[in-house]
């Protein structure tokens, strides 16, 4: 009761800084975003990483010699079993620096493509949430604003998208641009683009946020303030910034870190099917897919990737909640999976 | 009713036919490069490219060709693949047809049974440590790609542990045929079936537990606890049993879109030569031909399985059933 009577006391505090401190007081939300925050800033610093390590991490090194402890060892181990024709990747020497983790089939250091290939699938899953958001509520609000054929002609659209399974749909744009890349008009994207698979994610689940921003624009459309804007005289496209837009602003926010969960996991299913990043580029996807030829002897190169993608896309999941149940605690956002 | 049927059956008419002329655009009007180029595959001679264009009529306008493709897709079959020169691709995604089924059928009853039990325990338990812990599972399954859990899971039962008394009955990866040898179809399934129920037993019990605790909110609980019943009967066939609606919905979403995603990468990963696996094959050497006829099949099948579903929906639930 007191802190009920402090609170009222106190200056009228905003929608924004409720939620905030809503947030604050999620311990599980705070502790995953830390964590991913780590992750950002590990992956970030890769150039620096390889840098420091001397170590090139997209040139095959296959009669590279470290030194652990004085001796030197190859990184490709020759075969003791069968004929003794066949080489090993070196394991995991547990030394920051030098060969980690190990090595890959081509010799190269698997920490320092772990943080490289992180760095592609965070910039990819987050240029695709963004690429999403942006067309998405596009389509939402005009869809949902102006009504009449103009809805009926992009909800039919998105109907359509929505119910096209999502790996179909993106293989199928993958693969025909995946050789011979893209060029619409004047932009031309080159096949290897990290923009190829920003673009196809971005596209593929527009429908997951235009269709639910589509029906909170239509129940704006016809509330009073709107209806009492129209009647002024106030024009459309500043009616759906100024009245339309800030009403929808905590459900694109709850979006972004559900959104960006699910994207980490098309984005590396796509890489792992080789359609995503392309080599020399590396993300967690095509490490896993190259470790898949080690996964007996060297498990470690497939393993870790895939942890690291499990820990971003759970603590972004984590956080989501946290995030939703401060700002948007009736909303039933749910992100499936697919 | 025979009004909501109809409608709904319209509307999947609409998608497929939607679906069919998106596909059609993705694979012969992306612009960048000749259609014909990319059918025929890696360094294709000019006689092949000839041969192409004329038979998906690229010389003509685009409604033909869409008619052209539709046509060979799904009534003379005879779409055949230029990288392995003229094999057939429409009975090759057919054959594979009862593979992916064997797979996402004893995936789905696994995922059901067990997701039904953690959702009713956890919400039993409700904010107890079994239900965090439940909870924190769950969403660990939901985070992880599932090719990489399969990845895993051969790990342990083909290679770490494989020698072991648990693991030792894990035949090698590959499939094998129901009416040739039911125990080894169920062997080797085993392990594919646990992984993609993993991922989806995460989802479904979280929503189910949400689902059971909310409706124990209602006033028709109350009622039930006023009249004196027990808890556990309250539970079993009061909550549960609305709660399952929403179960249900879900599970229509799911069990096509898993047709199509989910169940592609773990045949990849357990070289089970279902659809998945097949259109895995043609993404490595750029065989267009099977991966329209895949992606086509596969979406199809997806959309016909929703409208199923909500069919058995429109029959099952009285307040739709009277509009």
């Amino acid at each position: 009761m007191s802190s009920q009577v402090a609170a009222m006391s106190r200056k009228t505090r905003g929608p924004w800084a409720l939620a905030f401190a809503k947030l604050a007081t999620d311990r599980a939300a705070i502790a995953s975003l830390a964590v991913f925050l780590i992750i950002v800033l590990a992956c970030f610093s890769a150039p620096l990483y390889a840098k420091w390590a001397g170590t090139d991490p997209f040139a095959s090194t296959l009669d590279a010699v470290i030194q652990i402890d004085g001796a030197d060892v190859p990184v490709m181990e020759q075969s003791t079993e069968g004929l003794g024709l066949g080489y090993t990747p070196i394991g995991p020497t547990w030394r920051l620096g030098n060969y980690f983790l190990g090595a890959d089939s081509q010799g190269r250091d698997v920490m320092a493509r772990l943080l490289y290939g992180g760095l592609n699938s965070l910039l990819i899953a987050g240029a695709a949430t963004i690429f999403t958001l942006i067309f998405g509520t596009l389509a939402g609000l005009i869809a949902g604003y102006f009504g009449g054929i103009t809805d009926t002609v992009l909800s039919r659209l998105l109907d359509v998208l929505w119910a096209f399974p999502i790996y179909l749909l993106a293989i199928s744009l993958s693969i025909v641009t995946i050789a011979q890349g893209i060029a619409i008009g004047p932009i031309e994207i080159q096949s290897g683009s990290l923009w190829l698979p920003i673009i196809i994610i971005g596209v593929v689940y527009i429908p997951y946020v235009a269709r639910p921003i589509r029906g909170q624009v239509l129940a704006l459309r016809h509330s009073e303030f709107v209806l009492a804007a129209i009647n002024l005289g106030v024009p459309g496209w500043r009616i759906l910034l100024r009245d339309i837009l800030p009403n929808i602003t905590t459900t694109l926010i709850v979006f972004v870190p559900l959104m960006m969960a699910l994207n980490m996991l098309t984005e590396s299913a796509l890489s792992f099917l080789s359609i995503g990043v392309q080599p020399p580029a590396a993300s967690w996807g095509t490490i896993i897919q190259d470790g898949q030829a080690l996964l007996y002897t060297r498990p470690l190169v497939a393993l870790v990737p895939g942890l690291a993608i499990a820990i971003s896309v759970m603590s972004l999941n984590v956080f989501g909640d946290g995030l939703r149940d401060a700002l948007d605690p009736r909303s039933k956002v749910r992100l499936g999976r697919d | 009713m025979i009004y909501a049927i109809l409608r709904r059956f319209g509307q999947m008419l609409f998608v497929m036919f939607g679906i069919s002329v998106i596909v059609f655009l993705i694979f012969f009007a992306t612009p960048g490069a000749d259609p014909a180029a990319r059918i025929a595959g890696r360094n294709a001679s000019s006689e092949v490219l000839a041969a192409v264009r004329h038979s998906f009529g690229f010389d003509q306008p685009l409604y033909v060709q869409y008619t052209r493709m539709m046509e060979k897709i799904f009534v003379t079959g005879d779409l055949t693949s230029f990288v392995n020169r003229g094999w057939k691709v429409v009975p090759a995604v057919m054959d594979s047809i009862p593979v992916t089924l064997s797979l996402v059928f004893g995936a789905a009853v696994l995922w059901v049974m067990v997701s039904i039990i953690i959702g009713i325990v956890a919400a039993a338990t409700r904010d107890s440590w079994l239900d965090k812990l439940l909870m924190a599972l769950g969403l660990l399954g939901i985070s992880m790609p599932v090719y990489w859990l399969g990845e895993v899971m051969n790990l342990i039962t083909q290679s770490r542990y494989h020698d072991s008394w648990a693991f030792s009955w894990v035949p090698p990866l590959g499939y094998k045929n129901f009416s040739d040898d039911p125990k080894g179809w169920f062997l080797t399934l085993v392990i594919p079936w646990i992984t993609l129920a993993i991922l989806y037993i995460g989802i479904y019990g979280r929503v189910l537990r949400a689902a059971i605790i909310e409706s124990m909110q209602e006033d028709y609980i109350r009622t039930a606890r006023a009249k004196g019943l027990s808890e556990a009967r309250i539970l079993f066939r009061h909550a549960l049993r609305t709660s399952l609606i929403a179960f249900v919905t879900l599970f229509g979403l799911d069990f096509g879109a898993l047709v199509g995603g989910s169940a592609l990468l773990t045949e990849v990963v357990f070289g089970l030569h279902g659809i998945g696996k097949l259109t895995y094959d043609a993404l490595q050497n750029l065989d267009l031909p099977m991966i329209m006829a895949t992606v086509m099949y596969a979406s199809m099948f997806v959309v016909i399985a929703n409208a199923v579903v909500d069919f058995i929906y429109i029959l099952l639930d009285p307040r739709l059933r009277a509009s």
